[in-house]
């Protein structure tokens, strides 16, 4: 039930800013094929599931937006740095780190965090490991890379979704 | 003033999709053409939207949409079939 | 106020400009796909941030394509860095370490017995 609500809130989202405007001839046929879609594709679905709707959680997601946004600026400010240097200094390399999170969406949220954050690109998933391309290896150790890349994100991906 | 930097954008959105071109051509293995064809669709967005303004049409933005969602599923489906698990 | 939104995107096709340079210098398929995914994620956001300001009645399309990019365009280069993996491409000389390969060979060796 409540995969199907969130699924039809998303794609009645998606079907306002497409069209732009709140007329009723144009959000009834909208919200009688959302509905349509999400009772029919999301039968066993179960991504949503472990979500917490609290307020906290709502604002540690506005947190995490403004933290990830400032993450991404200040990687492409490295990776100009690195591409236009006369001299390319890289090293790369790929490194394993472990997660402490258990649920399926907020895996996806932390692999594609960890992609436009600072010289890092998620490679593989296995189980509970991360392994991730590193463009200038620091540390090679599980404890410390893991310290250094997953934990600014974990700590607030845990309280939204457990 | 406002128009004469957006063309200057466009011009420059053009440049670097010639450059990203050459790897295109000179790309020694599958997967760098793949990037290449990935980061040219992606400029491409950019170019329609600003094309769009300069038109004043927003239906041109609706292009710009599909053809990200379509660069998506291609790009996903060329890396299924090299890992040979389609 | 549109002043704004024009520099934003100009700054936005310079990001562009940039992934691709780093395109043509990075020395193997990895490393390119970090220029590529970062610096063409945030160049087609800024331009598009810049469109919101100058026309702020296009901007729920806008929005609706800045998220579905900044979804999207991380998903594409995991697959791809996966299947670069797979059908072994070869690293740059001037890599260090490779965790990835030490612990496929512990989990072919568990299968097997």
């Amino acid at each position: 039930m409540k995969n199907i609500s969130i699924i039809f809130l998303i794609l009645m989202i998606v079907w306002v800013l497409l069209n732009n405007t709140f007329q009723l001839n144009i959000l009834i046929p909208g919200a009688i094929i959302a509905l349509i879609i999400s009772l029919l594709m999301c039968r066993r679905c179960d991504i949503f599931a472990e979500m917490k709707f609290t307020p906290k959680s709502i604002a540690y997601t506005f947190i995490y937006l403004g933290i990830f946004f400032i993450d991404l600026l200040k990687s492409n400010m490295d990776v100009t740095r690195r591409v236009l240097s006369p001299s390319l200094p890289i090293r790369p390399g790929i490194v394993e780190v472990k997660t402490k999170l258990k649920s399926k969406f907020a895996r996806m949220l932390l692999a594609n965090s960890i992609t436009l954050t600072p010289g890092t690109l998620t490679v593989d998933v296995k189980e509970d490991s991360f392994f991730i391309h590193w463009i200038y290896v620091e540390e090679d150790e599980i404890e410390k890379a893991s310290e250094k890349i997953v934990e600014k994100f974990e700590k607030y991906l845990e309280v939204i979704y457990g | 003033m406002v128009n004469t930097i957006l063309t200057i954008a466009l011009a420059i959105i053009i440049l670097s999709i010639a450059i990203t071109m050459i790897r295109f051509v000179i790309g020694k293995t599958v997967i760098d053409r793949i990037i290449a064809f990935d980061i040219m669709t992606i400029a491409s967005i950019s170019m329609i939207a600003i094309i769009a303004q300069q038109a004043g049409r927003i239906i041109y933005l609706d292009i710009a949409i599909v053809y990200g969602l379509l660069s998506f599923l291609a790009v996903i489906i060329i890396a299924k079939y090299l890992e040979k698990s389609l | 106020m549109e002043l704004v939104g024009a520099i934003i995107t100009l700054l936005g096709a310079f990001v562009l400009l940039i992934a691709s340079i780093g395109l043509i210098r990075m020395p193997d398929v990895y490393n390119r796909l970090q220029v590529g995914t970062k610096a063409s994620t945030l160049g087609t956001i800024l331009s598009l941030i810049g469109l919101v300001f100058i026309m702020p009645g296009w901007s729920g399309k806008l929005i609706l394509l800045i998220f579905f990019i900044m979804m999207t365009n991380p998903v594409s280069s995991h697959v791809l860095a996966r299947a670069a993996y797979f059908i072994k491409i070869p690293f740059t000389s001037r890599t260090v370490v490779d965790k990835l390969k030490v612990s496929e060979r512990a989990l072919t060796i568990k299968t097997e017995d």
